[in-house]
């Protein structure tokens, strides 16, 4: 859904907790000078403050009061950055365990994961589930600081049994470009610049890598038929309708033979407009409306969709990543929202959790807070649905506790790969 | 799959991968991006919530956020009213554009006064000189109580301030108008889901993602209107707490302050006996954008009092239920 312009790269910090990845995020933003001055004074003044030397880096994005009593990130801190080849959208994602639905929440927009950690202590089984949880969420570029090489005093042994495991479990979660560079978030060593202290490395630096790294790669992997989930009807002043939504998967043209669905009525585009004034084509990622040449009583929850066309379903095979803090069941009751739609759903099966060490399925037949598992949902409605890894929009839902309202669940249609 | 490891580079065929041939889309323009966004929000919490309204200062970004808000739903009219907490100390142009803005968009405004609330009794009046900052989240409580608003939009920006960089694109907030940072509803890709109880309501920022040089850029591409004070003009300052305070009925100069006769702008608008203005001979939009470009100071450091009373103001205002 977030479209790819080569301008703007959307990134999120991900590792174990304590591995570095708010003190890289400070370090890149400090030395590319994106602080203003009052903010740079700021984080000094709190260091200070707080005893913690003369500039903690963290407290660049751990700015709640509770992150920087307790050192660690709670919650994802977004950043903006620009340098001279291209705009970044940062989200600095929390480590702990405690806080993985946030550190999803911030990898499920994010073309590209900068992945830290600690040299010293390589994959962590916390490392090993936020790469998991990337590459199901689609992202497929990873650009990976081994952090603290400051503290093994730059040993190229260290850093290299550090680049076997990510090398393995990168090929395992079908990443297709892998960086991987020995840095000093601390003293900034091939952060933005090279290192002087680790000659044996000749790569580019995190901010080079960053920069030459394709934008938005997953979304191109996507175009396969355009879809326009309807989000609102809005009435024309000669009393016609369009129907206003954001366009997904591939280009909506006007003439195009559309299906709307679940209703399964054939049509063609007859217009399309954007704020109030017509337009040729709506590309992915514009809130456009358009207007159908048959009459139909489409509302929010529709489909308007080209070839090949999504699956209508009631059952659906699903990978969910629970974040309830009472067990997930077979049988149990929640909401389901999935694109513009809203609906009722039950869980039919667990058909087991990811063994996140092995990267299997277990026979588990319930997840517990933070697992990730298989499901088979049974819907209220008719859903309209592709496979998360054709269309990430029309592919992916939120599962809703009633009661409370609180979103309890990431879920996707269908299986990635290497399950 | 392509492993970089310096300038070693090896590619590795992987089994079962398909490649889809790469079309790249043809939106090119990040301003689009931001613009479609920020309108497929609008159009999900009005969707989706039983009575939104939009908070409009009269502010730059809420004037950008109520000119996406037109885009969204054109050509009907806004599907919600547009509300403006008074406080009373407001800049008289303030008021001009937003009754000229309401007026052009043909919204319903409802005005909701901080001088209501002390009359109440429910707050103590700071006197004509103080600050009424803080009350305004009262106000703003109270508005959305009585009217039985369950989403209000805000014009808020991420890289306004260091709390506001951890909030949702919608903010959920409890029966007491509070935000609690430690229990965010996890917010997945563009899944807003914006569902209360009964008192509780959420607060929606389409314009989350925006700096504000995006802000400057979009209202020169969409060339909107906006208060005259944002743009250079001749006024009577006073420099108090390192900040230049426009003389003027909230303002009245001390004896130990020299009043002085300056080219000035505000970058930021809020109440005119906290906002501070920047010394500027920028006129025009182009201009402005060029200062902005350069600026070494924050918008917020530049201009605003009430973030500089501790360390965490902005959060703990949040925490109350501040916009
Ligand atoms: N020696 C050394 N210490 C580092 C380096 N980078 C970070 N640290 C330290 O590691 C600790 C944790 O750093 P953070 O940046 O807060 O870690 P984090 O990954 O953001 O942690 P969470 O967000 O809580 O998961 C701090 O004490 C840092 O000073 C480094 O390159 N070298
Ligand atoms: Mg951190």
């Amino acid at each position: 859904m977030h479209v790819a312009t080569k301008d703007l790269l959307r990134l999120a910090t991900i590792g174990s907790v304590d591995d570095g990845k708010s003190t890289l995020i400070g370090r890149l933003l400090v030395d590319t000078r994106q602080l203003f001055d009052d903010q740079l004074d700021a984080v000094v003044a709190a260091s200070e403050k707080r005893g913690v030397g003369d500039l903690d880096l963290s407290f660049v994005t751990d700015g709640l009061r509770a992150e920087r009593e307790q050192g660690i990130t709670i919650d994802v801190a977004y950043r903006y950055a620009t340098t001279p080849t291209r705009k970044f959208i940062i989200a600095d994602c929390p480590g702990h365990v405690q806080y993985t639905s946030n550190m999803a929440t911030g990898a499920s927009t994010a073309d590209l994961a900068l992945v830290v950690l600690d040299v010293a202590s390589g994959l962590k089984e916390q490392t090993r589930r936020h790469l998991c949880i990337a590459a199901l969420l689609g992202v497929r570029s990873i650009v990976v600081a081994v952090n603290k090489m400051d503290a093994v005093d730059w040993s190229q042994l260290a850093f290299q049994r550090v680049v076997d495991e990510i090398e393995t479990l990168s090929r395992e979660l079908g990443f297709t470009s892998v960086d991987i560079i020995p840095v000093s978030a601390l003293l900034g060593d091939n952060v933005v610049g090279s290192s002087t202290n680790i000659p044996w490395y000749d790569g580019p630096s995190v901010l080079e890598s960053l920069e030459a790294s394709e934008a938005g790669a997953w979304e191109h992997a996507t175009t396969r038929g355009a879809r326009l989930p309807i989000q609102w009807v809005l009435r024309q002043p000669g009393g016609g309708r369009t129907y206003a939504g954001m366009v997904c998967g591939d280009t909506l043209r006007v003439g195009d033979a559309v299906t709307l669905l679940p209703a399964n009525i054939q049509t063609t585009i007859a217009a399309i407009n954007f704020g109030g004034e017509a337009i040729d084509e709506a590309t992915v990622g514009l809130a456009a409306d358009v207007d159908l040449a048959a009459e139909t009583n489409a509302g929010r929850g529709d489909m308007i969709a080209t070839a090949p066309l999504p699956k209508v379903v009631n059952e659906l095979a699903t990978t969910i990543c629970w974040f309830g803090e009472r067990p997930l069941v077979v049988g149990q009751r929640l909401r389901m929202k999935h694109t513009t739609k809203v609906t009722p759903v039950r869980v039919k099966n667990i058909n087991g959790v990811i063994d996140i060490e092995k990267l299997d399925i277990d026979d588990s037949h319930s997840l517990s807070t933070n697992d990730i598992g298989l499901a088979t949902l049974q819907t209220a409605d008719l859903m309209v649905v592709d496979d998360y890894r054709t269309n990430r929009v029309t592919g992916s839902f939120v599962l809703i506790d009633e009661a409370t309202n609180a979103t309890v669940a990431a879920g996707m249609v269908g299986h990635a790969s290497f399950l | 799959m392509r492993i970089t490891i310096g300038s070693l580079e090896y590619t590795r065929t992987l089994q079962n991968m398909t490649t889809t041939p790469l079309r790249p889309p043809k939106f090119t323009d990040h301003l689009d991006l931001l613009e479609s966004h920020a309108i497929f929000i609008l159009r999900e919490v009005a969707a989706e919530c039983e009575r939104p309204v939009l908070l409009f200062s009269g502010g730059k970004d809420s004037a950008v956020l109520l000119h996406l808000a037109t885009k969204a739903f054109a050509p009907q009219q806004l599907p919600f009213p547009v509300m403006h907490i008074d406080t009373g100390q407001n800049f008289p142009e303030v008021l001009a554009f937003r009754d000229a803005t309401v007026a052009a968009t043909n919204a319903r405004l409802v005005v909701a006064k901080v001088q209501d609330t002390i009359d109440q009794g429910k707050v103590v009046d700071p006197g004509l000189l103080g600050s009424r900052n803080r009350l305004q989240t009262v106000t703003l409580l109270d508005a959305i109580n009585d009217n039985g608003f369950d989403a209000a939009f805000g014009g808020a920006r991420r890289d306004e301030d260091k709390a506001r960089a951890k909030e949702r694109i919608l903010s959920f907030r409890d029966t007491f108008g509070q935000w609690d940072p430690r229990q965010q509803r996890p917010e997945l890709w563009q899944l807003y889901q914006g569902k209360v109880n009964p008192g509780e309501h959420v607060r929606a920022f389409p314009l989350s993602d925006w700096t504000e040089l995006d802000i400057w850029q979009y209202i020169e591409r969409e060339q909107m209107a906006l208060p005259t004070i944002y743009f250079a003009h001749e006024r009577d300052v006073v420099m108090r707490d390192g900040m230049w305070l426009g003389v003027g009925p909230f303002v009245e100069p001390r004896v130990d302050e020299q009043v002085e006769h300056r080219s000035v702008r505000f970058r930021t608008v809020g109440d005119a006996n906290c906002t501070g203005a920047v010394l500027s001979s920028a006129s025009t939009l182009r201009a402005i954008i060029d200062e902005v470009t350069l600026a070494n100071v924050s918008e917020r450091g530049a201009t605003r009092a009430d973030d500089k009373f501790s360390e965490t103001a902005m959060e703990d205002r949040k925490r109350e239920g501040y916009f």
